[in-house]
């Protein structure tokens, strides 16, 4: 198969059209950690509209596009995402807590507990690809076989950073893994108005990144595409761009209204082509799968978010001198006499 | 100890640093050719390719590659080639380099040096001569240093390199090879944040960085030709200031002069005479003076001495406060 046709094994129905990477049991635990991100997705979306969380970006019809992928790495990699890659981020050991606390804006939720290597979210768009491209190069500077995934959106390919990515990764042919979510959307613009490029996976080839495009919805061919991509990368071959053709069910941002700009039945489209339901589909019908299992699941997970919410809120909320506190290693004297006057309060 | 212009000096102390394996130097031409300025000749012949990289001529990439380096635990030294080139990287900057350790509370760092030769004074085409520091030192989580002789030059460089947070390096182009000094062959530091006392009468004190330190000593002299005496000041760090020097000079004479070559509104001496009254003011026997470059670009070769403050400029200010 061309790498520029659609790659696809698992179809809508359940059924596999090509051989499976994996057996039944890894793709029950796979399918476990996407309903683990969906119930996750679905309570903040809840608690944000309760006023308990800031501005939230959904990722619900992505969890594919994003497990899959991670699902591909060791510990060791790094994962670089953006906001709505939360999914990508816990699945690669960044705590529900974390991401919770982010939202509640609240500085510590970018700590991520050591040994995680999973950066922040980046909220700027398109700037965060070349921070991956830079962390695979400092492994292979030092001889070392980590490998940086990084995650962003159709819209980001328009940036000019992306080029200097996609660039910079081939001429120095770095251990990198380009995951672009195609999910349809930038905010109000469809794909159509980011590039007139037929695929965005093509563009690769002008960069000499091996391009591949794949089914985001499908997860079994997201983690047989990831898997080469991070073997390639790995072996010292060189950067990857993946397309994952996916769709963004929900709006951009709890703030935005997205029937100003789409119609519900374009969505539907979408609905029905669902990565979670396909995913059980085929573990239905290969006795991998029960009512009474996944619902454990769910509340398993809701137990676990809930928690996390109860930690975030628990915890007290910056004072007045804490804001200087991470500016530096060490503070510097001029941001010692603004902290103290900050603490009183002025003057 | 070797006699070395500042180019030389800052050559040395990036021959030094890169023994370190986790230090790297990149940037557009320093490696084959030694960078436009030669700052970094024969260091990729010394060190190799993979510690002095020839990178594509795209100065977003450069620093947020660098970024990505950092966070993983090496030193990238990372160079952008002329001052007016550094707006394309300002993004990374602003917005990642700066402030990495405060988004993760300390988790991950940015311990990078960004060099960036500025100023005008060689005639240089549009974008070479531009002296835009302040937006350096006005964005948080950034270090900001102005050597204006050799020795400083090496031993500040080596400091930033040190340093677990991002510095900007800022190399006066105009000194490059017109100061000569005597520095060590050994490494040695320079500590980022404290100024330098280099003149020291009761008259008037002079306060500036960087390349018009060079005007700020020439001045010095002059004015000890009519008879007054002057303190001078060189910042050597512009961010965070050495607040406490910098009042202490100004009390000491109770006049003062603030020199910079970058544009005057906005710029340095704005924050210096706002510090200097805040904490002196009564100590004060005239309003303080700035001479600045002026709120124009920079004119272009034919034009630009009109630009660059000047001895003249600057000993007629310093005369001004004392007829106060």
């Amino acid at each position: 198969m061309s790498d520029l046709a659609l790659h696809r094994i698992l179809e809508p129905d359940g059924t596999l059209s090509g051989d499976s990477p994996l057996p039944v049991d890894r793709i029950a635990d796979l399918f476990r950690r996407m309903v683990a991100a969906r119930t996750y997705d679905r309570k903040a979306t809840a608690m944000q509209k309760q006023g308990r969380l800031a501005t939230y970006a959904p990722f619900q019809g992505q969890e594919a596009a994003q497990i899959g992928s991670t699902a591909a790495l060791e510990p060791r990699d790094w994962v670089v995402g953006s906001y709505r890659d939360a999914a990508a981020m816990w699945d690669h050991g960044y705590p529900w807590v974390n991401l919770i606390l982010g939202r509640t804006g609240d500085e510590r939720g970018g700590h991520a507990p050591e040994g995680v290597n999973v950066l922040p979210p980046s909220i700027t768009v398109g700037a965060h690809m070349i921070h991956a491209v830079g962390l695979g190069w400092a492994s292979k500077l030092r001889g070392e076989d980590a490998v940086a995934m990084t995650f962003f959106g159709d819209g980001a390919t328009s940036e000019g950073d992306f080029h200097e990515a996609m660039n910079f990764a081939g001429v120095f042919a770095t251990p990198t893994v380009f995951v672009c979510e195609n999910n349809g959307w930038a905010i109000s613009m469809p794909r159509e108005r980011q590039t007139a490029s037929e695929t965005i996976a093509q563009k690769g080839k002008a960069y000499g990144v091996k391009g591949v495009l794949v089914d985001g919805n499908d997860l079994l061919a997201v983690y047989d595409v990831a898997k080469r991509a991070v073997a390639r990368a790995r072996a010292g071959e060189g950067a990857t761009l993946i397309e994952a053709l996916t769709y963004r069910i929900g709006p951009h941002t709890t703030t935005d209204d997205d029937r100003r700009y789409r119609t519900e039945t374009v969505v539907e489209e979408w609905r029905v082509l669902d990565p979670l339901e396909r995913v059980r589909n085929y573990l239905r019908a290969n006795d991998g799968w029960s009512e009474e299992w996944e619902r454990g699941i769910e509340d398993t997970e809701s137990r676990a978010v809930e928690d996390a919410v109860i930690e975030a809120e628990t915890l007290t909320a910056f004072g007045p001198g804490e804001i200087f506190d991470a500016m530096f290693a060490e503070i510097t004297g001029p941001l010692a006499a603004q902290r103290e006057e900050s603490e009183r309060g002025g003057a | 100890m070797s006699e070395r212009n500042l180019a030389q000096a800052v050559n040395h102390a990036l021959d030094l640093a890169l023994a370190d394996p986790d230090v790297v130097l990149l940037g557009e031409d320093v490696g084959s050719t030694g960078g436009v300025f030669r700052i970094s000749d024969g260091l990729q012949q010394r060190h190799g390719v993979d510690k002095v990289i020839d990178t594509p001529v795209a100065e977003s990439g450069i620093i947020g590659a660098a970024f990505g380096m950092a966070v993983a635990g090496m030193k990238p030294i990372a160079e952008i080639q002329f001052m007016g080139f550094s707006y394309p990287a300002y993004d990374q900057v602003v917005s990642h380099v700066s402030r990495i350790r405060n988004r993760s509370r300390h988790r991950f760092t940015c311990p990078m040096v960004i060099r960036i030769p500025y100023g005008a004074g060689i005639g240089a085409a549009e974008h070479h001569s531009e002296s835009a520091e302040i937006i350096y030192a006005h964005t948080p989580g950034l270090k900001v240093v102005v050597p204006s002789n050799p020795y400083d030059a090496k031993g500040l460089f080596l400091a930033a390199v040190a340093d677990p947070d991002p510095v900007i390096f800022l190399e006066p182009i105009r000194l490059y090879r017109a100061v000569k000094g005597e520095v060590p062959d050994e490494a040695y530091q320079v500590p980022l944040g404290v100024a330098d006392i280099v003149a020291d009468g009761d008259d008037v004190t002079l306060i500036g960085y960087g390349a018009m330190m060079r005007e700020i000593r020439r001045s010095v002299g002059v004015l000890a030709e009519h008879g007054v005496g002057a303190t001078a000041v060189d910042l050597r760090t512009i961010s965070p200031l050495d607040i406490e020097t910098i009042v202490e000079a100004a009390r000491h004479t109770g006049r003062a002069v603030v020199v910079h070559e970058a544009p005057r509104t906005g710029g340095l001496a704005g924050e210096i005479i706002a510090l200097i009254q805040e904490h002196a003011l009564y100590d004060l026997q005239a309003p303080i003076a700035r001479v600045t470059g002026w709120d124009t670009v920079v004119p272009l070769r034919r034009a630009e001495h009109h630009y660059v403050p000047t001895v003249d400029r600057i000993v007629a200010a310093a005369l001004k406060t004392l007829e106060a």
